[in-house]
């Protein structure tokens, strides 16, 4: 890889990695140098950041790498002249994968939301020790005035720090209020209310029991459910938002002949780019060069490379399989047929949002019920003894202990640790409910070209000696056909081509020479006098044979889906290409059902007919004629390969091209969605020892603290154990 | 009993500082990448 010489915009840069020796220095030397990020889907250890680090330091113009273990990342500042080839390929050669990211699409690293929510939280967990601490001496059997100064105490503590904390619950209530709908927060708000205000009161009356501590543990356990919650929705935005900065944001617009690399965004209508061997085309356009071999797949679902002449249109997101070839922009950005059928997607995946989450279905009973059952209390007591002041504080006791922390907390702590699980194992959920939908999956429909096969690898000539490969790939060699060229390069390195005499090409049909003696041809059926589609290797006088490139499985895919069929589930194939391509690769895989010459409407339509069956279909596809289908399937997978629409109809993107762990994501659904409603049996347990109690009115401020911080810790605790799913 | 004029004052000074140090930690940055932090003390240079 060699540097472009060009000049440096900003000097300091090339003496960046000199001035690092001496950090602190270096630090305003580097202003104006970009701060770049990359994802690093591979990184994982110790050895890992520092072989990174190391090696990142060693470029030239590149400074401050850091690795972000926890987000897969690496950020660091360049030169203006580093072009990131060097740096992907740098990293390249000590085997890390990395895909540049756009910084300005992250947005700032700083998550100031979940830092707010850590501060109440910080500030909840303060004084819930505090108060806590004096309410032992209460409940140890202080007495009288000792009594009331703690009392007093605590409410000095706990009145601010419930203002504070509990601001998100309130604000959220206030709002479900106004629009006349009941939601956790209503409960959650009103027992925090109505504990500080009884026990203000208490205080003040010399009373005997108050409920701060109460009050206090309820808003930072409930806060903690919230501050997870938040985690795990922060995290699958942010997947989202890396997955759209990962896209292609730089091209190579041709200014006075010379190719300048500029963003994206930055081209425009008419300009001229040039697109390199393997790159995406990023915009629509006209082609100006003379010829180009493109790869089309993204639109088709055919993995066959198409010849274009001069002024053919080509599409954003067709991959350049041959020489560089220029264009001219016919439409850039939003306009772009990619861009648009991603739109769409988008409008389609609205259907989704209907799904409703476990902890919304259960607390739609919850709430209500919490509400009679404490109104009941008051109303019971008032009726029974008279004394309201006794009635209110039964009706409290009962909304306190019926805590829903297992609500607040059992599903987020399960969705934190089961996303955190299938993150190490390079598995992005961008969707908050894909767990659960993904859980209930029994069917699972594969996209075949580039999902199960390696998108543009392929396997050559099974069943063909190595002569037969030789002479096939001699004859290859003499032609600029893109099937031939593509012969080449599956070939090259696997056998030597033997001698051939006299060759001559015929345009269109194929290539002749004399290869021992004998006839060799190499074309279509008609030129080697056999029927049927592809090309076909004819030697002497033997029967012609086919000799189509198969393609080369993606690694992982047999126990992929070896492990899904151990599972249960039922295991398909849909792709737009043809019967027979298709049925060699499922039985390679041991699929059985295989829906061949699919198009992109037909393959949406053949996963509603499923929906009707009553079938849950997952889906797992890449090109954009699967995004109609991965949007209106009951969950789906992508992997990172994928093209953006593709990855953003998906609710998980696999970031790893190794597809051996993809039996783990229903696995970890499954024993998360297990291990929720476990955790609501769990605190079901507890408010049936503890309510009945409540509402005979024994209930006490100790055995409140008791039950709420015990069904919290348990249910925690036993979110944890999502990690053990294999 | 008066003891409990200063131990409370005491323990809620301490409780305090506490609070003011984890606040310190979150706004420099301390949570942004735990699992790396983990790792990075295993590492022998810097």
């Amino acid at each position: 890889m060699s540097l472009a010489p060009a000049p440096s915009a900003c000097p300091a840069c090339a003496a960046a990695p000199l001035a690092q020796a001496a950090s602190k220095g270096a630090q305003s030397a580097l202003d104006g140098c970009d701060e770049v990020l990359f994802a690093l889907p591979k990184v994982h250890c110790a050895a890992c950041i520092s072989t990174v680090e190391t090696r990142l330091n060693e470029l030239a113009g590149v400074a401050e790498p850091r690795v972000n273990l926890s987000l897969k990342r690496v950020s660091l500042k360049a030169a203006p002249w580093v072009e990131e080839e060097t740096i992907i390929a740098a990293l390249a050669s000590i085997g890390f994968e990395a895909h540049p990211l756009d910084a300005a699409t992250i947005g700032g690293a700083a998550d100031r939301a979940g830092r707010d929510l850590l501060l109440r939280l910080a500030v909840a967990g303060f004084a819930m020790m505090n108060v806590m601490l004096l309410s032992v001496a209460v409940w140890s059997g202080a007495t009288d005035a000792t009594r009331d100064v703690f009392h007093l105490i605590s409410a000095l503590i706990a009145v601010p720090a419930v203002g504070f904390s509990a601001q998100p619950f309130f604000i959220n209530a206030l709002s479900a209020l106004r629009v006349r709908r009941l939601n956790m927060d209503v409960p959650i708000s009103l027992a925090i209310v109505l504990a500080v205000g009884m026990s203000l009161f208490e205080t003040f009356q010399s009373g005997e029991n108050a409920y701060f501590d109460a009050a206090l543990s309820l808003t930072f356990f409930l806060l903690i459910g919230r501050y997870l919650d938040h985690r795990t929705r922060a995290s699958a935005r942010s997947a989202a938002s890396e997955l759209a900065a990962l896209e292609v944001h730089r091209a190579q617009r041709i200014e006075d002949g010379q190719p300048v690399a500029v963003r994206v965004a930055d081209l425009a209508i008419g300009d001229h780019i040039l697109v390199p061997h393997g790159m995406r085309i990023p915009v629509d356009g006209v082609l100006s060069s003379d010829s180009a071999q493109l790869d089309r797949a993204f639109l088709t679902g055919e993995s066959a490379v198409q010849v274009l002449q001069a002024g053919d249109n080509v599409r954003a997101g067709e991959v350049n399989m041959g020489d560089p070839v220029t264009l001219q922009a016919t439409a850039v950005g939003q306009d772009t047929t990619l861009r648009q059928i991603a739109a769409l997607v988008e409008t389609a995946e609205g259907g989704r949002n209907s799904y409703t989450a476990l902890a919304d279905r259960a607390a739609a009973i919850y709430a209500p019920a919490v509400h009679l059952l404490a109104f009941a209390a008051f109303v019971g007591w008032a009726a029974i003894g008279g004394d309201i002041r006794f009635a209110l504080n039964v009706a409290i006791a009962v909304l306190i202990i019926t805590c829903p922390c297992a609500l607040g907390l059992a599903v987020p702590a399960v969705a934190t640790a089961a996303i955190g699980k299938l993150f190490g194992h390079g598995f992005l959920v961008k969707h908050a409910t894909a767990l659960e939908r993904i859980a209930e999956v029994d069917t699972v429909i594969f996209d075949k070209t580039g999902t199960l096969t390696m998108p543009g690898q392929t396997r050559p000539l099974a069943g063909f000696s190595q002569t037969e490969a030789g002479v096939a790939l001699a004859l290859a060699q003499a032609s600029n056909h893109p099937v031939s060229q593509a012969l080449c390069r599956a070939l090259g390195t696997q056998v030597s081509a033997e001698q051939l005499h006299d060759i001559t090409e015929l345009p269109g049909q194929g290539i002749q020479a004399n290869w021992q003696g004998k006839t060799v041809r190499l074309g279509q059926a008609g030129f080697v006098g056999a029927r049927g589609a592809g090309t076909w290797l004819k030697i002497g006088d033997a029967p012609a044979r086919r000799a189509d490139l198969s393609e080369r499985l993606r690694p992982g895919a047999v126990q992929a889906i070896a492990a899904l069929k151990a599972q249960g589930l039922h295991v398909e194939i849909l792709t737009g290409d043809a019967p027979d391509p298709a049925h060699s690769v499922a039985s390679q895989l041991g699929i059985t059902t295989v829906h061949s010459r699919i198009e992109a409407a037909q393959k949406h339509a053949l996963i509603e007919d499923a929906k009707a069956r009553g079938a849950r279909v997952l889906m797992v596809g890449d090109g954009i004629n699967d995004t109609a289908a991965l949007a209106a399937a009951h969950a789906s997978i992508a992997p990172a390969s994928a093209l953006d629409a593709a990855r953003t109809a998906a609710d998980i993107v696999a970031l790893d091209a190794d597809f051996t762990n993809l039996g783990l994501v229903v696995a970890v659904a499954r024993k998360s969605t297990r291990l929720s409603k476990q955790n609501f049996g769990i605190a079901l347990c507890y408010n049936l020892i503890a309510v009945p109690i409540a509402l005979a009115g024994l209930a006490t401020p100790l055995l409140a603290a008791l039950a709420m911080s015990s069904s919290s810790i348990t249910v925690l605790l036993n979110a944890m154990r999502v990690r053990s799913a294999k | 009993m008066n003891i409990l004029v200063i131990l409370i004052p005491a323990s809620l000074f301490l409780g305090l500082l506490g609070l003011v140090a984890f606040v310190w930690t979150v706004r420099s940055d301390q949570y942004d990448d735990s699992k790396g932090n983990a790792s990075r003390i295993l590492m022998d240079d810097d």
